[in-house]
């Protein structure tokens, strides 16, 4: 096992609650590989993705009581698994460490002393496992190899854009084949992988997202598809909360598996985790009674 | 000095009004060693310059200053003046109070002050003025053009017609550039091939044109009137003197690679002659595609084959030398590689192609006869999509600017294809129409109206496969729509970019090039034509993107620039350059890293051999950095020594 390799980590309210499947999986994960994952001892919410515009600072500062906590702790590297968390972590931790330095004013309107540094970097989870894992290490680890299944890996947006926060190609994002090809999965590379899922149009118009998910899941299933992989609760809420309304208006859609990368691992790895989903069936088809 | 004059100009209300010329005057006339202070109306009309130089003459002026206007309007005008009245034109400087005083004060009080400040330290300046004489530097009476496309062609022809010599130099096999591969030329429709191969014929057949193709120029030396020129010639493995272009080479040669003259849609041998209207009409072995290499030679089937004994494996790279009075540039353009935008598939679908392409596949001697055909499986498109500003005025891919010919070239290749499958669809992305020729708005007009072909105003954000079809993703500005087209080829019109290779060659010239690539004019109005180096000249899209009318004008403008040039057997240099002062050298060297002319060599010193430093002044543009680096105080620029810039600036404060 790599020494020291330990890293703070945030969770953010959704993991606690309805992604509880992708914490735990992702935490199964992480410990198999010699990760240590330290969760922060106090953390409240990321203060989720706020708009582009550069000059209100006020959006910023639930994610920076996180980053001054997360220095105050002693880390200098902390990850999430919610992508909506990295990309709000990211871009205000970005604001400290760019040109156009928000420091002080954040620092100024806090009141703080000493106030935040702008050191702590922001991981998502699969950013730090290309960094840090290589994919051989993942392939040792599996136990039962996903020989019979076609992955398609989705990102959505909040890993790839604005593309300063981008893990990955923005355009052409790869960054989960290398560890699913080690569980031995098939990769499938669809066109809309980047597309948006509709994010938070899903509480005022979901008909509208569910017209999304519906294009995304036959792109997918067009290009042979067995199941979705997402990092992105709100990705996987959309693409399988709302699939039963997307078959009523399109009853041709066959149901589509949405599994959190990291629960095809755990999985693949036959880790013990806390679940409701089995996310690879048992029996010899695989993916398609996998859904809920 | 000790007698000197001063005139100030009103120039009419726009110093006068700012400015209390009278109360100036005064001021100024009490000034030590001014034994004459005027004003008048118009200093820069006839007869204010007469009375300039009658009062030189008169009162025996050894210093005159005319304060005006800036130097860079009437400097000339008034360095004449002084020469016609017998003094040094150098000894007359001009301190300027209209832009630098009038003009950005409102104040009378304020504006005379300075007005009078300007003057004072004007005059300290001129006090230790040292006068100077112009030289003179011989011309070499022939012209380098590089690039051979259309643009170089019309410059070659230009210049060899009126009886001087070319040397014109094109890097690869063929003259001809990007019109050679174009099918038709808008707005008229002519072929662009039937009127472009006369002129490669021509400019290769006249006498006082040496063409070297699959050739570059290495090495640049000298400045305007002598530039040393170094072309390196890559072998062709086919002596040029031998081959009589029978081709019968072709057919026996094993290996096939991607014709770069179909953009990469047909195929050719390694040995081949890029188009059947290649001048010269000479075959080539790609050296890299052939299975031979320089120690190993595999295949001789081409040698085996040639009746006429031209191949040859052993060819080397041959440089030539030769001096020239002016060069012209006029290395063209590229198109920016699909590769670039991901949105658009990023170069991952066959079915997606650029400009150049579709040109390829409109034209008859094309790998698809002319006929229009997907490239993925050779049907028919009924739906074809054509991108405009797919790359261009989009800073996040790069290029902010307009690439100006994309509207036109759009419009004439929806229109072909219309005409070629009169019941398929096409439709055009635009952001706006820019049609700003002479026949283009009509043009596109009338593409829009006859042809019923679907112009959308809006991006496409983008563009993927499936099935067998290409989806277009893009917004319909005007409807307030988003748009979805099943197409079966799209057209990306992608953003013109200045040719590969470009920026080596602006550093081999040491000539300037701008943030897109291009080179860089000498004056965005008044300089079009001419590089900031003296002695070299822009043509066509190396400059900017253009079309061929205006790539046509700007050469035959360059060509006669070149000509003026060349009508001097001297041309006469400003002397107001550096000047090296060899015993304070101690020879570091700082000033000779510091010139970004390459104006400053190190050598040894004819007296005590110690390394000195030396300037060129044909190439000094008395910028004055060397002079300013200098640790030793040893350069002075003339006109412009330590000693006058600090008399200026004690005067004024």
């Amino acid at each position: 096992m790599p020494e020291g390799l330990r890293v703070g980590y945030f969770p953010g309210c959704t993991l606690k609650t309805d992604a509880r499947d992708f914490e735990s999986s992702a935490l199964a994960v992480a410990g198999a590989l010699g990760i240590e994952v330290a969760e922060l001892g106090r953390w409240n919410c990321c203060g989720t993705v706020y708009s582009l515009d550069a000059v209100n600072l006020m959006p910023r500062l639930a994610s920076v009581h996180n980053l001054i906590r997360a220095e105050e702790e002693g880390f200098s590297e902390i990850m999430t698994l919610c992508s909506m968390c990295y990309n709000t972590l990211k871009r205000t931790n970005n604001l400290f460490t760019s040109k156009n330095n928000g420091l002080a004013a954040i620092n100024d309107f806090l009141c703080l002393k000493p106030g935040y540094s702008g050191r702590v970097k922001i991981y998502h989870f699969l950013e730090f496992l290309r960094e840090k894992i290589k994919p051989e290490q993942v392939k040792d680890l599996v136990v039962r190899p996903l020989d019979s299944l076609a992955v398609a890996p989705y990102y959505g947006c909040l890993l790839l854009r604005p593309k300063e926060m981008a893990i990955d190609d923005p355009e052409k994002p790869e960054i989960l084949t290398p560890f699913l090809s080690a569980l031995g999965a098939k990769v499938i590379d669809f066109p809309l992988n980047n597309e948006c899922c509709g994010a938070y149009q899903t509480a005022m118009h979901p008909e509208a997202v569910a017209r999304r998910a519906c294009r995304i899941i036959s792109s997918a299933q067009s290009e042979g598809a067995d199941m979705i992989a997402v990092s992105c609760p709100l990705c996987h809420y959309n693409l399988s909360a709302l699939q039963g309304m997307v078959r009523s208006t399109h009853p041709g859609l066959k149901a589509m598996p949405i599994v959190y990368f990291t629960e095809i691992m755990a999985q693949a790895m036959e880790l013990d985790y806390k679940t409701e989903v089995e996310a690879i069936p048992r029996d010899a088809e695989p993916g398609r009674e996998a859904v809920k | 000095m000790t007698r000197l004059g001063v005139f100030i100009c009103h120039c009419g209300k726009n110093i006068a009004r700012t400015v209390n010329i009278e109360a100036l005057r005064e001021k100024v006339s009490t000034l030590p060693d001014v034994v004459l202070a005027k004003d008048y109306l118009y200093l820069c009309s006839k007869p204010g310059q007469t009375m300039i130089a009658d009062d030189i003459r008169e009162h025996r002026l050894d210093g005159a200053l005319v304060a005006a206007c800036s130097p860079r309007l009437h400097g000339k005008t008034f360095a004449q003046t002084a020469q016609r009245a017998g003094l040094n034109p150098y000894l007359l400087d001009m301190a300027n109070i209209r832009e630098h005083c009038s003009w950005v004060h409102i104040d009378g009080a304020e504006g005379t002050e300075k007005a009078f400040s300007i003057i004072k330290g004007s005059l300290g300046r001129l006090r230790y003025a040292e006068p100077l004489e112009p030289f003179q530097s011989p011309v070499t009476k022939r012209v380098l053009v590089i690039g051979g496309g259309v643009a170089g062609i019309q410059a070659a022809l230009d210049i060899a017609n009126s009886g001087h010599e070319v040397y014109l130099v094109e890097k690869s096999p063929s003259l001809g550039g990007h019109m050679a591969q174009l099918g038709e030329t808008f707005p008229t429709l002519d072929c662009s091939s039937c009127i472009l191969t006369p002129r490669m014929v021509e400019v290769s057949q006249n006498e006082y044109v040496h063409l070297f193709s699959y050739a570059e120029a290495t090495r640049v030396e000298g400045n305007i009137g002598q530039f040393q020129v170094t072309v390196r010639l890559r072998p062709r493995y086919v002596d040029e003197t031998l081959c009589t272009g029978c081709g019968d080479c072709v057919p026996t040669c094993p290996v096939v690679v991607p014709n770069e003259f179909d953009q990469g849609l047909g195929a050719r041998k390694a040995v081949y002659l890029p188009f059947p209207q290649a001048v010269p009409a000479v075959y080539t072995i790609d050296w890299d595609a052939c299975l031979n290499t320089d120690k190993l030679i595999i295949c001789e089937n081409c040698y085996k084959s040639c009746e006429a004994r031209a191949i040859n494996f052993l060819m080397e790279p041959r440089e030539i030398t030769f001096e020239v009075g002016a060069i012209i540039l006029s290395t063209g353009y590229e198109l920016m590689p699909v590769a670039h935008i991901g949105e658009y598939g990023g170069d991952g679908y066959e079915d997606v192609i650029d400009g150049l392409q579709f040109e390829r596949m409109l034209s008859a001697s094309g790998p698809t006869g002319g006929v229009v055909r997907r490239p993925s499986d050779g049907r028919i498109p009924q739906n074809v999509v054509f991108v405009q500003c797919a790359g261009s005025r989009d800073p996040e891919h790069g290029v902010p600017y307009c690439s100006k010919v994309c509207c036109m070239y759009t419009a004439k290749q929806a229109l072909l294809y219309k005409h070629a499958v009169p019941d398929g669809q096409a439709y055009v992305f635009y952001i706006d129409i820019r049609a700003a020729g002479k026949g283009h708005e009509e043009f596109v007009q009338k593409v829009m109206s006859e042809e019923r072909i679907l112009y959308l105003r809006g991006k496409v954000s983008k563009i993927f496969k499936s099935g067998d079809k290409i989806v277009v993703w893009g917004a319909d500005t005007l409807s307030g729509r988003q748009v979805e087209i099943e197409a079966d080829l799209v057209v990306l019109a992608m953003a013109v970019i200045p040719s590969s290779g470009s920026q080596k060659l602006a550093r081999t010239l040491h000539i300037a090039s701008d943030l897109g690539g291009f080179f860089s004019e000498a004056h965005p109005k008044l300089g079009p034509l001419e590089s900031n180096t003296d002695g070299i000249f822009l043509a066509g899209a190396a400059q900017f993107a253009k079309d061929i009318t205006d790539t046509v004008s700007q050469a035959t403008g360059a060509a006669g620039k070149a000509l003026s040039l060349l009508a001097n057997d001297f041309i006469r240099l400003e002397p107001t350059v550096s000047g090296v002062e060899e015993g304070l050298c101690r020879g570091c060297g700082l000033c000779a890293s510091i010139c970004p002319f390459g104006a400053v060599t190190m050598s040894p010193s004819e007296k005590t051999g110690a390394m000195v430093a030396g300037i060129n002044p044909v190439l000094c543009k008395g910028c004055g950095l060397c002079a300013a680096g200098c640790l030793s105080g040893a350069i002075t620029l003339k006109g412009s020594s330590f000693r006058q810039i600090f008399a200026q600036l004690e005067e004024m404060v």
